[in-house]
């Protein structure tokens, strides 16, 4: 499967045997252009088992590019893809089928057997069980946010891409939803790439944080601040700092 | 109130209990209801009064009560029933062919680049061909007996519902089949859980649109060589300069097809509950 994106259908097959120790996705020298603009440029990214990697980038870096890619909905892509697993994605609306309830959103595609019942499962994990049958449309922005992120985790992927979910929610339900994306995750323990442009976010969720410079990862950082974080914690001024000065952006104001 | 004033009310205090808006508004609806029923009377009345003192002599326009008490007479006689009933199944017929080839031909041009290059130009062409013209070359091949009527029909409705299905198709959200990729639906499953029903809304319009025109394609077939039917009974009345018979059959015309568009209301209805808009009417 090198050299391409795991096709739909070839997916669940790999999904069978993980190499447990082996990392969930590994991307090689991974090039995408649009016309005569490259923006991802051979970049390479290794995301380990269960690892939380927040991608941070300036608007037009290629983060949702590479996410994309990840996700296997971009076929035209260049370098080596492989992702040991299933993946799942919430995106930045939520995407729901507004023709289906939302009990039936999440079963959609789900071969599993009691799928229903997976997905009342996965709904009370998000607080969402009463609101099993109701219509997509119906529900606020938060709501729908956690319906998405309930259907992309009944799937029990091995790696969960998020891009920019929290980005249309306001501030409070933004934390409420950064706590049940932390709880969700050493729940079900997959590997999450956090695609955002919140330097907060990244530093309050991800074990590691990468910003995209020149299509490929420019700068890097692993977390080592104790969960639950505080984002005034002294570590995460630090690496705010750096975080900002590596986007171009001083903590005073523009560069 | 105007359809902001709606929206903005849906938005704000109405969402929270959605199941109280329907009913709200239907009782707004019948109490403006009656206020709109008041000038149409006024009119009959006026009518009546020209008929009763000689203004409108019966050979133009017969009076209301004339009229009522023909189309008394007509459905006692069973002629009126025995029309209704040819000039139904002949829409009905019409419509169930012409709905199967639109739909058919829609779906097979929506969901392959293929099929849209053999067909859509072909119905692009055929649909600025004024289908009522075609009457002189469907009777030089289809005679004057029921086929060339039914047909005309089917070709009526079949546009319609082609052109909005296939705009429906094409119209889905390219986002929703993203998501139906990332959760590893198959072609067929694609089409069935997204295509299909995010054409619906659309398919819907067409339907409606497409029923009106049945009615008008049967009317304009029925004028020609029909020896059976509401036209027929239309044209028969015209000889003898019955003006009520006449607009009794005008009558069972519009209530025909007032009561098909009623019906794909409520289809509406049922298909599409899932709309938000749905909660405002």
């Amino acid at each position: 499967m090198a050299a391409r994106v795991p096709v739909p259908v070839s997916a669940p097959a790999a999904a069978q045997a993980p190499d447990a120790a082996g990392p969930v996705a590994t991307v090689r020298g991974l090039t995408r252009r649009f016309g005569d603009r490259t923006v991802l440029d051979r970049l390479d990214l290794t995301i380990a088992r269960g690892e939380f990697v927040a991608l941070l980038g300036r608007s037009g870096s290629g983060k949702s590019t590479l996410l994309r890619a990840l996700a296997g909905l971009d076929e035209e892509i260049e370098g080596d893809l492989k992702v040991d697993g299933s993946v799942a994605v919430a995106f930045q609306e939520p995407r729901l089928v507004p023709w289906k309830r939302v009990r039936d959103n999440l079963t959609l595609g789900l071969t599993t057997p009691d799928a229903a019942g997976r997905a009342e499962a996965a709904l009370a994990e998000v607080g969402l069980a009463e609101r099993a049958r109701a219509w997509p449309l119906t529900l606020s922005g938060g709501e729908a946010q956690r319906a998405s992120l309930a259907r992309a985790l009944v799937r029990e992927p091995g790696l969960l891409l998020l891009d920019e979910p929290f980005s249309a929610l306001d501030a409070l339900t933004r934390i409420t939803m950064h706590r049940l994306v932390l709880d969700l995750w050493a729940a079900h323990g997959p590997a999450v790439l956090l695609v955002t442009h919140d330097v907060d976010e990244a530093l309050l969720l991800a074990d590691r944080v990468l910003v995209l410079d020149g299509g490929r990862v420019g700068h890097e950082w692993t977390v080592t601040t104790p969960r639950p974080r505080h984002r005034d914690h002294p570590g995460l001024l630090t690496l705010r700092a750096a975080l900002l000065t590596a986007l171009g952006v001083t903590p005073e104001g523009p560069a | 109130m105007s359809v902001a004033e709606l929206e903005g009310e849906l938005r704000g205090t109405v969402r929270a209990d959605p199941r109280h808006r329907p009913r709200a508004a239907t009782s707004r609806a019948l109490r403006r209801g009656w206020h709109r029923w008041v000038s149409p009377l006024v009119v009959v009345l006026l009518w009546q009064v020209a008929s009763t003192s000689g203004l409108l002599p019966s050979r133009l326009l017969a009076a209301p009560a004339q009229i009522a008490a023909t189309a008394f007479d007509l459905v006692r006689s069973g002629t009126l029933p025995t029309a209704i009933a040819v000039s139904l199944e002949r829409v009905l017929l019409g419509f169930a062919a012409g709905a199967v080839a639109g739909v058919g031909l829609a779906l097979i041009a929506g969901l392959s680049r293929t099929g849209e290059n053999a067909i859509d130009p072909i119905m692009q062409m055929l649909r600025a061909l004024p289908f009522f013209g075609l009457i002189p070359l469907f009777i030089l091949w289809f005679g004057i007996g029921e086929t060339p009527k039914v047909l005309l029909v089917a070709l009526a409705v079949s546009f319609p519902l082609y052109l909005n299905t296939f705009a429906g198709i094409r119209g889905v959200d390219g986002k929703l089949a993203e998501v139906a990729r990332t959760l590893r639906l198959g072609r067929a499953a694609l089409v069935r859980h997204i295509v299909l029903p995010g054409a619906l809304p659309q398919t819907l319009v067409g339907l409606r649109q497409s029923l009106g025109v049945a009615w008008l394609a049967l009317i304009v077939a029925e004028q020609v060589n029909a020896d059976a039917g509401l036209g027929y009974m239309i044209n028969d009345a015209r000889e003898f300069l019955r003006t009520d018979v006449i607009v009794v059959g005008l009558l069972v015309y519009s209530t025909l097809g007032l009561l098909t568009d009623a019906l794909v209301r409520l289809l509406e209805r049922r298909a599409l509950r899932w709309r938000r808009e749905f909660l405002s009417r």
